[in-house]
């Protein structure tokens, strides 16, 4: 995607105005297989974990992350996608969210699991997604990986597994796939 | 034409497009996840009150839009009228202004009068109204939830699911709606819903049975029930709704049932694909033979099924969310 072309995030959002390129889809790739064998250092080789790709950016960066779990250990990795819309804090301040799907089909008590989001913010979807973790049971741990952090935390959440620190100006906006990060703005097309 | 229900009272399908369709459906789909969990509930309405105002008798309405309301975190508040006011003589817009003095979000009204919910939407309109059945002329999310069954069927039978269906399976889809047309808001609102989705839709009935204005619905008359059998991919009985006096358009209900009932005999001249559904509650042996109420072609339990998601999916964009930019 060449400068100022743009592109929709996330979908049916604001058009996304690219002012330029960070990250190509490369290193997309290269921080998303150290984020994986990060994962499996801490983790002792993955017993009980349940990865959670948040609708809709953190779904690619989640299947990516539990296929490249899978190709280092072997074992298959339990892959899931949750989405928060029910449980946002500003869903009296905002018109409704589309929902799109949630796929747990298991109790997570005693799992270790990675919730996996595409741009870490405000924090305010990683807390919904907590809460909302909370009804599938007692996870013995739960950990964050997000593929950027941009910063301008309102809650006091951190991500374990981090693609790449962008510092940020509130009037930017990040738009981070597998083929790449961009930074732009957003607004009306 | 409404777009989306969004931050909007529901009050009729009439107007309410085939986006806007699609949306509470697709909206559905997600809260039917959720009600297959452990833990049924989820925060959306935390906070909010929705009062459930029933003038009419209702089993399966009432209970479903409660466990629906409950579901999201909402409060209800529950007017039994049997036993309130309305008993002493207070009118419709006294019993609401008292109720919007306890602050509410929402009202859930099932009224015997048409158009008492667009009523009741006037006088407090800061507060989302949904109809749950006024008199004779719609019951929104009956309509809905019949056309949510049908294409959770239809995509089930595909091998498909109903998000990744969209609208697309009700081109065309032939809809054979049966029975006490002229009191039924359920025929109301279902042929709102099919026709806005793109089915083709017909009807059977006796005469006496047909509203005056037929000839105005977007609907194609069929006088005989039997000739129709084998047109049909869905067929929708109607309740013959004795406590209107429909008892007294019809000879004899044996007469009714000989015509326009859904007896074994004319069940299995349908396709075996043929979907019978009916909104409850059944007349055993007038409007459906009992047997065929219980083949598994008779879909009527998951209509009920359905009602939760629905109303769970129509309280959740109408109360939840802020009004301002929803286009």
């Amino acid at each position: 995607m060449s400068s100022g072309e743009l592109r929709q995030t996330p979908p049916g959002g604001l058009a996304f105005f690219a002012k330029s390129q960070l990250l190509t889809g490369e290193e997309v790739e290269r921080a998303l297989k150290r984020m994986a064998h990060e994962i499996v250092e801490r983790n002792h080789g993955l017993p009980r974990l349940s990865v959670i790709g948040l609708q809709t950016g953190g779904v690619a960066f989640a299947t990516r992350i539990a296929e490249l779990l899978h190709d280092i250990v072997g074992d298959d990795v339990s892959l899931s996608l949750l989405d928060v819309s029910f449980y946002r804090d500003d869903l009296n301040r905002n018109p409704v969210p589309k929902s799109t799907a949630t796929t747990i089909d298991h109790d997570l008590t005693d799992q270790t699991v990675i919730v996996v989001d595409d741009v870490l913010f405000t924090g305010r979807t990683i807390r919904a997604a907590l809460n909302a973790l909370s009804d599938w049971g007692r996870p013995r741990s739960v950990q964050l990986a997000v593929m950027v952090d941009r910063g301008h935390r309102e809650l006091p959440i951190r991500p374990d597994y981090v693609g790449k620190n962008l510092p940020t100006s509130l009037d930017e906006a990040i738009l981070a796939t597998l083929e790449g990060v961009w930074i732009g703005t957003k607004g009306e097309s | 034409m409404i777009d989306s229900i969004r931050s909007q009272n529901l009050l009729t399908l009439n107007d309410v497009s085939r986006e806007a369709i699609v949306e509470v459906l697709d909206t559905a789909e997600s809260f039917v996840e959720v009600n297959r969990r452990t833990i049924k509930k989820v925060p959306a309405l935390k906070g909010r009150v929705v009062a459930s105002l029933f003038f009419e008798e209702s089993t399966r309405t009432r209970l479903s839009f409660e466990t629906a309301a409950k579901r999201l975190s909402a409060d209800v508040l529950s007017l039994a009228v049997a036993s309130s006011s309305v008993k002493k003589g207070e009118s419709l817009r006294d019993t609401i202004a008292t109720i919007d003095a306890l602050g509410i979000d929402a009202v859930v009204l099932r009224h015997q009068s048409s158009g008492a919910a667009l009523q009741v939407s006037r006088y407090v309109p800061h507060v989302r109204v949904i109809n749950a059945g006024d008199g004779l002329h719609q019951h929104p999310t009956q309509g809905l939830l019949d056309a949510f069954t049908v294409r959770q069927v239809l995509s089930e039978r595909a091998g498909t699911s109903g998000l990744e269906s969209g609208a697309q399976l009700f081109d065309g889809l032939r809809v054979l709606i049966v029975g006490d047309i002229r009191h039924s808001r359920v025929a109301r609102s279902d042929i709102a819903a099919y026709s806005a989705l793109g089915c083709d839709v017909h009807v059977a009935a006796p005469g006496t049975l047909l509203p005056a204005d037929i000839e105005n619905w977007p609907v194609r008359v069929v006088e005989d029930f039997d000739q129709a059998l084998e047109w049909a991919d869905v067929v929708a009985l109607l309740r013959l709704q004795r406590e209107r006096g429909s008892g007294s358009f019809v000879p004899s209900l044996a007469e009714f049932t000989r015509t326009f009932g859904l007896t074994l005999e004319r069940a299995r001249r349908l396709r075996p694909t043929t979907i019978i559904m009916h909104p409850g509650p059944m007349n055993r042996g007038v409007e459906i033979d009992s047997r065929v109420a219980d083949l598994p072609s008779a879909v009527i339990e998951r209509q009920v099924a359905n009602g939760v998601p629905i109303r769970m999916a129509v309280l959740y964009l109408t109360v939840a969310g802020s009004s301002e930019g929803v286009p």
